[in-house]
């Protein structure tokens, strides 16, 4: 049982990172239609320039803020720079112009800051709590508690909010949303600098624990993605389920059966799910209308 | 995106290019010419670029105080980007268009073994800075290296484990080279120390939470120790899951973390963490009447002084490697290739950062267990364990 809990444990707080970086490429999905690989650029950037940030003398909540601030900057000038400018480019010409830009980011981050690993203090110290004999870090808490502040935000965002309404109806149908006033423009630039920011707070997040480098953000991208497919591009709440799963598998994988397999456990989760439910766990169903 | 790759690589060469040519064409004829092939940039930069700084800042040295037997040095180095494909043309670049005396490089074991092939055919002495033992193992006449090798860390983790009373080991290794490497080779030579692995867990090298892994190796029965080979960031995760867990068995990692970023990395979790490593590290904490106080202390001073930044054991080899060819050469009285692979063999009693180096026709590395010295990790610093 402790082992069990000491896994589920692992998983969730992995997978909680997957989650977030999951709902960076579903908000940019959703207004754009691009599925934006420069995501996990964004979660690199949050935890790199808060370490350099406080490195030159900010205050880490300051730092933290700054970075933040910093790399939804990034995100608004990606958009502008290369994404406007291609616009009424085929949607796959978008997907390849946000991996050159995540190449970019990462000799950017190379050459701006450096080539070594990097870490944070832990928001709330080292000392592990006790859970019915699993470990539990207190960072671990601020991951999974940060991921569903996140969630429920953005829930209030696009449920609640004229703003977040917007970008649910242009992701719906940008011509229509234009007719009614909408400005898509700015619904695209916004989309842009929320993924940017929720990627960089993921990062913040993460740091203490896994550690960041300016090639971090690659594999993250790589997970959230396959998170985000899992739970059906485009939905939040599957983001979140696809990048819990994806997590808890892999650990689960680790534990029980060999650690030299668990990406494929978690690979051949994904598979088989796409298998009978093509369009993801919470997919919208694919109709082709003619 | 590999088209990306390929137009950023290519730029890269062009100007490393650029920058050798315009360099070598500054300096006079009549010159010994050393090639070097090092990984300075890409993924293994961390090995090769104290190398390259190592090895300019030396035989800058070396050339003011009149060369070797008169000779001034010419040195030629080339970015492999720890790509073997690149090393390999890269070292026929230098043995057929530089037509190089001796080569002082390779950082990676990947990159030297793509290499050694071209020098044993072209007849010419190369001395590598990587650690893989295949590289020595079987012998290649032209090859020799300047690291220990894992098999060796190895030995001194199990020999300092035998003297605390420790059989019962745990293993958790990366599958990245190093650690996939090291890991076998500890398999292996466990049994001659009496070491019984209890448990064998592995990580990817881009692995952010290991839990799980060492929370089978806590459950393995009668534990008595856990030892961690691999390098990056991994061990550091390693050693801050392993205090989170509350495993209270000693932790030991390898030489491949063996610089002050992995203390800052662990952080607190660091404390009491022991590994095997090169003098380099505690210089100044050697003791007077120690024989290789004086080597290290000066390379370590000399470094920081040039570089203003913390020597690395990876340069080192370097030192050792150039050391080790100027001192053959000075011994052979030319740079007749031939007659320095000879003199190269024959090194005995040179004292380098890594330890005193004893070459012979069946040994290209010479080093034995004193090299390494058995660190532990107090109040965030290194000690030496006595």
């Amino acid at each position: 049982m402790e082992t069990f809990l000491q896994f589920l444990f692992s998983g969730l707080t992995v997978g909680a990172v997957y989650a977030i970086v999951a709902l960076g490429f579903t908000i940019i999905y959703n207004a754009s239609d691009v599925i934006n690989f420069a995501q996990g650029e964004f979660v690199m950037l949050g935890g790199m320039c808060t370490v350099f940030f406080s490195l030159w003398g900010l205050p880490l909540p300051v730092a933290a803020v700054a970075a933040v601030i910093a790399t939804s900057l990034l995100g608004v000038a990606l958009n502008k720079l290369a994404i406007e400018p291609a616009r009424g480019a085929n949607v796959v010409t978008l997907i390849i112009i946000t991996i050159g830009a995540s190449i970019f980011l990462r000799g950017l981050a190379q050459v701006v800051f450096d080539k070594q690993f990097h870490r944070l203090p832990s928001f709330s110290g080292d000392t592990p709590i006790d859970v019915l004999g699993a470990t539990l870090t207190p960072q671990s808490l601020w991951v999974m508690g940060g991921a569903a502040v996140i969630v429920v935000l953005l829930w209030y965002f696009f449920t609640r909010t004229t703003f977040g309404k917007s970008i649910l109806a242009t992701s719906h149908n940008r011509l229509a949303a234009r007719l009614v006033g909408i400005n898509v423009e700015l619904v695209l630039l916004a989309s842009f600098a929320l993924s940017a920011a929720i990627g960089a707070l993921a990062g913040i997040l993460v740091t203490p624990i896994t550690l960041t480098s300016f090639d971090a953000g690659t594999m993250l991208a790589l997970k959230g993605f396959a998170a985000a497919i899992l739970g059906g591009m485009g939905n939040p709440l599957g983001a979140v389920v696809g990048g819990l799963l994806v997590g808890v598998a892999e650990a689960m994988g680790a534990g029980y059966l060999s650690s030299e397999y668990k990406d494929a456990v978690a690979f051949v989760i994904i598979l088989a799910v796409l298998f009978v439910l093509p369009s993801g766990l919470f997919g919208r169903r694919g109709t082709e209308r003619v | 995106m590999s088209l990306i790759d390929c137009l950023k690589g290519t730029a890269a060469i062009a100007a490393v290019f650029a920058l050798s040519i315009a360099w070598t064409a500054g300096e006079a004829a009549a010159q010994i010419k050393v090639g070097s092939v090092l990984s300075i940039t890409g993924p293994a930069s961390f090995l090769g670029d104290p190398a390259e700084k190592t090895l300019r800042m030396y035989v800058e040295r070396i050339n003011e105080a009149g060369g070797v037997n008169g000779e001034p040095l010419e040195l030629i180095v080339y970015d492999s980007e720890g790509d073997a494909n690149k090393a390999r043309t890269l070292a026929t670049r230098l043995i057929e268009d530089d037509k190089i005396v001796a080569m002082v490089g390779g950082s990676t074991t990947g990159t030297t073994m793509a290499m050694s092939p071209l020098f044993e055919d072209a007849e010419i002495p190369f001395i590598s800075l990587a650690g893989g033992i295949v590289i020595i193992d079987p012998v290649n006449p032209y090859v020799f290296k300047t690291p220990h090798t894992d098999r060796m860390a190895c030995e001194k983790v199990y020999e300092d484990m035998q003297a605390r009373g420790l059989s019962k080991v745990g293993l958790i290794s990366g599958t990245g080279g190093f650690g996939k490497s090291m890991r076998s080779q500890c398999l292996d030579v466990a049994e001659d120390y009496g070491i019984e692995i209890v448990a064998d867990e592995t990580y990817g090298p881009r692995d952010t939470d290991m839990t799980p892994q060492l929370t089978n190796i806590r459950n393995a029965s009668d534990l008595q120790a856990v030892l961690n080979p691999g390098f990056g960031q991994g061990p550091a995760i390693v050693t801050k899951n392993f205090a989170q867990l509350g495993i209270a068995v000693p932790l030991y990692q390898s030489h491949g973390v063996a610089s002050k970023s992995f203390i800052e990395l662990a952080g607190a979790a660091a404390e009491g963490v022991r590994l095997p490593a090169s003098a380099l590290l505690v210089a100044e904490q050697l003791s007077e009447d120690d024989s290789q106080r004086q080597v290290v202390v000066d390379y370590k001073t000399a470094f920081e002084a040039e570089w203003n930044r913390p020597v690395s054991t990876f340069g080192g080899h370097a030192y050792d490697g150039l050391m080790i060819l100027v001192d053959a050469m000075q011994r052979s009285g030319g740079s007749d290739p031939q007659e320095l692979r000879d003199a190269i063999e024959e090194t005995s009693g040179f004292m380098g950062t890594a330890g005193e180096v004893n070459m012979s026709p069946d040994d290209h590395m010479g080093l034995d267990l004193t090299a390494f010295r058995m660190l532990e990790i107090r109040d965030g610093d290194w000690t030496i364990v006595q």
